[in-house]
């Protein structure tokens, strides 16, 4: 994979005709590179670039010379930004100017490098340069003896590895299936701390076996274009941990998270109960493991949608409930179960060329731009039009319609989809607020059900649901 | 140690960016664009483990040339250097080791203790290489003026 675009004589010498200057490097006859900056006419159709030869310097005839041109805009108090350098090699011709007969020099252009952040991003370059970062350690290991790894301090290495931050997805849904059995007067505090805690493990489980399925997979390492949302966790891409024990980290988490479920199950169990942890570890394990792979097969978003709201928010339900289940709790999962696959749907679309090498075929890899925009105002409307139906037909309670205060993120996120569909690093800010979108969302749900509980204590007689 | 002219080391001071040259296996020169940190002795670099190409070539030949060329990045000035020497790579400790010179290095670019306190986000941008050039020969133009030849001072001896 190369770290730059492929830049031939031609393009090199055009972009270096860009520069207001040129330093021509060449080895002088000491053995040492020389390095002098001149002024050059360029002239790419001819791919000669001919400049005046500096004064007591010996440029040499008889190997490489090239002539580099860089640019950086210095930012007081910041650093800078701007940057960019092309580099043309060549062998160098002594003439004379016939205008003025002033001796001159010309480089005729053989090969260029270079790079550019406006046409590579800073970190794409950084990304598409990893397995450079690799071989680097390999040979220092190998000069050494002894195994040589980059580093990150445990905590940094935990929150990435886990990806911890986006537990929101799981501590939603799993917060308001309690806070909706509270409103029917079922609460347990042990069981629900354990719930928390076992659907967490659940959800860090999913995080590093996708990591792991993603890197055998080779849909990882395809994507050179990651952002803070999407491509993966990439410590093992990055070498900090290795593929074999992230498998281990995935199978602490879900034994871990199987242990809480059969005390869930021992202490507060039900069929229900039982029904929802299986297909929940099945849709967990199976949203990159083979051989259901539903992520690779176009299925990920309803499997996160199934997986991060009706099961979540139902289970945790019925733990406090000891099995009860009602229509409530499964459409206030609606909105959720929509909100956090849009997350996904979004941050798979600077992933969909990576996914679409790996055959991953999730919905960007199969539709065209203006349908997968199409598709999140859809579903961004379904969820909000899911509550206000809900309230409607008296399944829930009016302070849901708070939710409806998340409008405005829902806008900005759809605004923000086709003007920066292929340029991931554009998208990442609205992919950050497609993810407060699922946590404001969230966060006003289980305010709404706050609300309804303290109506409860302090005037049990008002009703908060229509009809 | 000999150093190198006080006006070529304010140079080098002041510079945000520098052009690192090197010796590719094939004996050709490969320029990168670097930022130079003076630290009264010795021209410092750094290299991140991603992009170490140079770090092998300085690893098969040492020769190397420290130029200074860019008056936006020097605040106008119009003298130019180039400091012909020889490179070492310090890796003994890519993850830490380099940051001895964040004091000097964050004078030039201030934003990198930020990003050096969320190396989380790109960790392999902050496993580095430290490029220690010790200074052989200087070739300083006054006015920057190539058609002018170079005061060159060769360290240890008079200048030429």
């Amino acid at each position: 994979m190369r770290s730059t675009p492929e830049l031939d004589a031609r393009r090199g010498l055009e972009k270096l005709a860009t520069y207001p200057f040129q330093i021509a490097s060449w080895v002088d006859d000491t053995g040492y590179p020389m390095s002098v900056s001149v002024t050059a006419t360029i002239d790419p159709g001819s791919l000669v670039a001919t400049f005046a030869p500096p004064a007591g310097l010996a440029v040499p005839t008889d190997r490489d010379v090239s002539l580099t041109g860089s640019h950086i805009r210095p930012q007081p108090g910041y650093g800078y930004d701007e940057r960019r350098h092309v580099t043309v090699w060549g062998r160098v011709s002594p003439g004379i100017r016939p205008d003025s007969m002033a001796r001159v020099l010309t480089l005729t252009g053989r090969s260029a490098w270079g790079w550019d952040e406006t046409e590579v991003p800073f970190f794409e370059y950084s990304e598409r340069s990893v397995p450079r970062s690799r071989r680097y350690f390999d040979a220092l290991s190998a000069e050494r003896g002894t195994p040589v790894k980059p580093k990150l301090s445990f905590g940094f290495l935990a929150l990435r590895a886990t990806r911890l931050p986006f537990l929101t997805a799981t501590i939603v849904p799993v917060l308001l299936g309690i806070l909706i059995a509270a409103s029917h007067g079922a609460f347990d505090l042990a069981s629900a701390a354990l719930t928390v805690i076992g659907a967490s493990f659940v959800q860090l489980g999913l995080n590093v076996a996708n990591d792991v399925f993603d890197t055998v997979q080779g849909a990882d390492d395809a994507n050179v274009t990651p952002t803070q949302f999407s491509g993966g966790s990439r410590v093992i891409q990055y070498g900090l941990v290795s593929l074999r024990q992230m498998a281990s980290l995935a199978t602490v988490f879900y034994v871990a998270a199987a242990l809480i479920g059969l005390l869930l199950l021992a202490t507060r169990g039900s069929t229900a109960l039982l029904v929802i942890g299986v297909v929940g570890f099945i849709v967990s394990l199976g949203y990159t493991a083979p051989p259901l792979k539903f992520v690779y097969r176009g299925l990920g978003e309803i499997a996160v949608a199934i997986g991060f709201g009706p099961l979540m928010l139902l289970g945790a339900y019925v733990v406090q409930t000891r099995g009860a289940l009602a229509w409530e709790p499964f459409v206030a999962s609606i909105p959720v179960a929509l909100l956090v696959a849009l997350i996904l749907y979004v941050n798979e679309i600077p992933d969909r060329r990576g996914d679409a090498h790996a055959g991953k075929r999730t919905l960007p890899v199969r539709f065209s731009p203006s349908a997968v925009i199409g598709g999140y105002n859809a579903a961004v409307v379904a969820a909000y039009a899911a509550v206000i139906v809900g309230v409607i037909a008296g399944l829930l309670p009016i302070p849901t319609l708070l939710m409806l205060l998340t409008i405005p993120l829902a806008r900005r996120v759809s605004a923000g989809l086709a003007p920066n569909y292929d340029n991931p690093y554009g998208l990442m800010a609205f992919m950050g607020v497609n993810v407060r979108l699922h946590l404001a969302a969230g966060v006003l749900l289980l305010v709404a059900y706050a609300i309804v509980i303290a109506a409860m204590a302090i005037a049990p007689g008002v009703d908060l649901f229509l009809g | 140690m000999a150093t190198i002219p006080a006006p070529a080391a304010e140079l080098i001071e002041r510079a945000l960016v520098a052009e690192l040259t090197v010796v590719d296996p094939t004996g050709r020169p490969v320029t990168y664009p670097l930022i130079p940190l003076w630290d009264g002795e010795r021209v410092y670099m750094t290299s991140s483990t991603l992009f170490s190409r140079k770090l092998e070539h300085i690893g098969r030949n040492a020769s190397v040339a420290v130029s200074v060329t860019d008056p936006v990045s020097v605040g106008g000035r119009a003298d130019r250097v180039t400091i012909q020497g020889d490179a070492r790579v310090i890796a003994d400790d890519p993850h830490g080791g380099w940051e001895r010179l964040l004091p000097i290095w964050s004078a030039k670019e201030p934003a990198i203790v930020a990003f050096l306190k969320a190396r989380v986000a790109l960790p392999l941008f902050f496993e580095r290489a430290l490029i220690e050039i010790t200074p052989r020969r200087v070739l300083y133009w006054t006015d920057g003026d190539a058609s002018i030849a170079p005061v060159v001072t060769v360290l240890g001896e008079e200048a030429a």
